[in-house]
């Protein structure tokens, strides 16, 4: 039984996706369409294996300001939801202009960043933390929100403090949470990182996509696609792997 | 432990009062829930407060532990209460010990002495080989044990018990009836117990406090003069259905 739902969940996906990738490399051979215009899978992979050199380069570039901007998202995280869970206050004003703050379409601002901060790593920084902030943020605040009353006249009553509550309550009840907003933020962070990169820089595989692009390599530009979603996906096995020794009591 | 300790050398001695409410009276938003609840428990008493949902048990159990302050009469009680109520208010992340052991680590304790400590007394609990596990894997009668057992911890002279096994089916709730008796008697307990089973109440009490629905007042302050010795013997005895029929008449 368990051993049937172990590989019904691995399996469907990836029958499926293995189907759908054949009909792909299918349909671009039968109809033989260039490459300029539809790169089949078999062509991606090669590209991926001929120009791994400088793919790579630039996926170090992505990577450092990725990391940068997600462990700069989680601190500052951290910081406003704790603050607002400590002040009402706080809260009270800054939790509306947060929710509505991710309505501004980021592309539209990130040329400003350009403008104003240079092609240098910071502003991919910025878009980073602008995007990855907040479903960290919101997960945090919600976790701490949510603590049964009923848990917190028991923590008052054993006459614990601010700091004792949070530390044994309030924090360990917003773990669980915290993790889908890490997950959210991982895959917004590579995002984050290609969309800056895209408008402008030396470094970065939002660099090499727009350089591949305009040279009708679109082989390598699906191979740079390729390396994103593999790494996408393995931050999100190891922030599972990460939730599950956390929360080992669930 | 110097509380438990207390506890006990108490049981044996004088029969002081440890609570004492004169006329409370408290509204909320203009409707009185109280009026006039006066009540008193002496050391190492069990006593129940018995009434229908509404009249105002749970406030009287927050006015005694300081949660909410009464309008009109005077509050005195002479000990650290420890509340426990129906939900087990377990942390599902910490483990069965750490649990237990959680009133003494928030009063800044010595981590090894609190788990000392607490290993001494899981014995009496019945939670021996279940130190390490999570609440999550345990039965609702347990996790009510181990409640029960950091509501000591934290206090030990006083336990205020609100429906403790309301949400116990009625075998686990008989067999923690018993047990609640035995714990009582070893630790020398002063016991406020509240509830809506009648039977319940005349089980397991010295004395029965009969509350009356909104406002809550005191209909009836009655001993429970049979079975004292042993009060596993009361659940035969014929006067068990009286005072049951006594009580039902009443409510």
């Amino acid at each position: 039984m368990i051993l049937k739902k172990k590989t019904g969940h691995w399996f469907y996906p990836i029958a499926a996706l293995f189907l759908a990738v054949l009909m792909w490399q299918l349909v671009v051979t039968l109809a033989d369409i260039p490459i300029y215009i539809l790169p089949s899978p078999l062509d991606t992979v090669k590209a991926l294996l001929t120009d791994f050199g400088m793919i790579a380069r630039h996926l170090i570039a992505t990577l450092y300001a990725s990391l940068l901007g997600f462990t700069l998202s989680v601190a500052l995280a951290f910081i406003l939801a704790i603050a607002m869970d400590s002040f009402g206050v706080v809260k009270k004003s800054l939790y509306p202009i947060l929710i509505v703050s991710q309505t501004v379409p980021t592309i539209a601002i990130t040329p400003l960043l350009i403008i104003w901060f240079g092609f240098g790593v910071l502003p991919k920084i910025l878009i980073i933390v602008l995007m990855c902030f907040f479903p960290i943020c919101i997960s945090l605040v919600d976790g701490f929100d949510k603590v049964d009353g009923d848990y917190l006249r028991l923590f008052r009553s054993i006459k614990a403090n601010r700091w004792q509550t949070f530390y044994h309550l309030k924090l360990p009840h917003a773990m669980v949470n915290l993790f889908s907003g890490l997950k959210i933020a991982a895959t917004y962070m590579l995002m984050a990182a290609i969309i800056g990169e895209w408008q402008g820089g030396t470094d970065g595989l939002g660099v090499y996509m727009v350089r591949t692009k305009n040279a009708y390599a679109l082989d390598k530009m699906f191979a740079s696609i390729l390396v994103i979603v593999l790494i996408s996906v393995a931050l999100i096995y190891l922030i599972n792997k990460v939730a599950s020794r956390v929360n080992h009591w669930k | 432990m110097y509380a438990l300790q207390q506890a006990k050398a108490g049981h044996a001695g004088a029969k002081e009062e440890v609570i004492r409410l004169d006329r409370i009276g408290k509204r909320f938003d203009g409707s009185e829930v109280l009026r006039d609840i006066s009540l008193h428990l002496r050391k190492g008493e069990f006593v129940s407060l018995l009434g229908p949902s509404g009249s105002g048990k749970s406030t009287i159990l927050n006015i005694m532990t300081g949660l909410e302050e009464a309008d009109t009469g005077t509050v005195s009680i002479g000990g650290q209460i420890g509340y426990m109520q129906q939900k087990d208010l377990l942390l599902p992340w910490k483990t069965v010990i750490d649990n237990i052991a959680l009133p003494l680590d928030l009063k800044g304790r010595n981590k090894k002495e609190s788990r000392a400590l607490a290993e001494s007394l899981i014995d009496r609990v019945g939670l021996r080989g279940y130190e390490h596990r999570y609440p999550g894997e345990m039965s609702g009668g347990m996790k009510q044990r181990a409640s029960f057992l950091r509501t000591l911890i934290a206090s030990g002279e006083i336990m205020l018990l609100d429906e403790p096994f309301g949400a116990l089916d009625s075998m686990t709730k008989s067999s923690m009836q018993q047990w609640l008796l035995e714990v009582q008697e070893a630790f020398g307990l002063t016991i406020l117990f509240i509830t809506h089973d009648i039977e319940e109440a005349i089980l397991l009490s010295d004395r029965v406090y009969v509350l009356s629905s909104r406002p809550g007042t005191i209909k009836e302050e009655l001993g429970v003069d049979f079975g004292v010795g042993d009060k596993r013997s009361r659940l035969v005895d014929p006067k068990l259905l009286k005072m049951k029929e006594r009580i039902r008449s009443l409510l």
